[in-house]
């Protein structure tokens, strides 16, 4: 009876993608910031436990916004 | 046409593009870059300028509206018996960030073909929560043998698909310490506690604790109401359990939510909360007819949610991480914050609005953001 559920299939949840170093230092380079400036997330939030990333990488999140279409938007990865 | 579109992209949001080709249909390539030139322009003119104040924008575009809510309306949603937190209340509580909900609601929508209304009831009975009290026409105490008798109602056993050794086997999981015998007649339970009672009231007690011993279910629904909606049926309930309902076979676990952002946060991370409080001011607003520009709520929920957790607009959560020590004290509690900086030795750089207020110095907006700095040469002898 009882299933594991894939959180990432929930409407409410955006998709969330892993940045690539070389990406990375492109979108730190493009707004003259440091990771720890970035909006957070946690290690251990669900939606990135498929990703398997570690602390200080960075998540590229493609909202689906109802006034711009698509949004992209990056959280640092922190334990919080 | 498509590498023109592609040369856009970079200056304007997508859904801006996409709806200047749907309008322009076929047309030449001088003719849309021309009006996507003039859909830039006013992109342009019409996007926020830096240093502007978009916080208090927003405050006062989701507060005035705030004046005109009903302020303590419960609202029935649909049928009876299920109230529903609206108004004000409810935008102070998700605004707020509270843990504990005045009405935890769900919204449970089913797979096919469960949801054209096959099974329904069975399978709302599954969801809810329920105790042994729920299954017991009566309890009777008997005094002389220091016994509980209990009655059983076995209509709503039948409709749980319970049997009686089932049921015992669970009571008896859940009550350490008695002697659990069926009745050879009729239908009934006796328990007797092992050893001596010393005290009627220790009967009584058990018999209370009785009462709460779990049975079937998921934890925490305590009402369940199926409901068509537009062509299916959606089950809704009092009370929530995100994470247990979304694995239960018959549940549609793309769609199903909770009113609880924070049980979202943890069930289905941050992003999914921040949707989800959009969502919920959102609703609020429609409800009461007013209208509120999306985008300000948007940032609002932006904030709540920047640090991975939710953070109420709070002295606890979003204003204690002010950096400036006379900002939070302007906020609320205000000596508490002042001696604590003081005892800390805290320093206040002066970087933000309201200590420039306080001081009466030129406020770090608008205008009064872009400063002067000297390229400073070194005189030469």
């Amino acid at each position: 009876m009882k299933k594991k559920f894939d959180v990432t299939k929930h409407q409410l949840v955006p998709k969330h993608l892993k940045v690539s170093e070389k990406e990375k230092a492109e979108l730190l380079k493009r707004y003259n910031i440091t990771v720890k400036e970035l909006p957070k997330i946690l290690v251990d939030d669900s939606a990135i436990e498929h990703l398997e990333v570690k602390v200080d990488d960075v998540v590229k999140i493609i909202r689906q916004s109802p006034t711009a279409g698509e949004v992209l938007f990056y959280r640092c990865v922190t334990n919080g | 046409m498509d590498d023109i579109i592609q040369e856009y992209e970079e200056k304007l949001p997508q859904r801006l593009i996409d709806l200047a080709v749907e309008k322009l249909g076929k047309t030449s390539q001088k003719k849309l870059r021309e009006a996507l030139d003039r859909v830039v322009e006013e992109y342009d003119a019409s996007c926020i300028d830096p240093g502007e104040s978009v916080g208090l924008v927003s405050a006062e575009s989701i507060g005035e509206p705030g004046t005109q809510m009903t302020l303590n309306t419960f609202h029935f949603a649909g049928v009876a018996e299920m109230n529903v937190t609206m108004g004000l209340p409810r935008i102070i509580e998700i605004l707020d960030g509270r843990k504990e909900l005045s009405t935890p609601m769900m919204e449970i929508y089913l797979k096919k073909p469960f949801n054209q209304g096959k099974n329904i009831k069975e399978n709302a009975l599954l969801i809810k929560e329920t105790l042994f009290g729920d299954l017991v026409q009566e309890f009777q105490i008997n005094i002389a043998e220091s016994a509980i008798e209990v009655t059983l109602d076995l209509k709503k056993m039948e409709a749980l698909g319970m049997s009686k050794a089932k049921l015992m086997n669970l009571l008896s999981k859940g009550i350490k310490g008695v002697n659990l015998k069926e009745h050879k007649e009729k239908n009934m339970l006796i328990l007797k506690p092992r050893g001596k009672v010393e005290e009627l009231n220790d009967l009584y007690r058990l018999k209370e604790k009785m009462k709460g011993v779990y049975l079937s279910g998921i934890k925490g629904i305590e009402l369940v109401l199926p409901v068509k909606q537009g062509d299916e049926f959606v089950i809704r309930t009092k009370g929530t359990n995100l994470k247990d309902v979304l694995e239960l076979d018959f549940v549609d676990e793309t769609r199903t939510s909770t009113n609880d952002v924070f049980e979202i946060a943890d069930v289905l991370g941050i992003e999914a909360a921040r949707q989800s409080i959009i969502n919920e001011v959102l609703n609020v607003m429609e409800a009461q007819g007013l209208n509120v520009d999306l985008r300000h709520i948007m940032l609002v929920a932006d904030t709540m949610c920047v640090t991975g957790q939710i953070r109420g607009i709070t002295r606890y959560g979003v204003v204690s991480e002010k950096a400036s020590v006379l900002a939070r004290a302007s906020f609320e509690t205000p000596i508490k914050h002042i001696i604590n900086a003081s005892l800390t030795g805290e320093v206040d750089n002066l970087n933000s609005v309201v200590e420039n207020v306080m001081l009466n110095q030129p406020v770090p907006i608008g205008t009064g953001l872009p400063q002067l700095r000297v390229k400073a040469k070194k005189e030469s002898k």
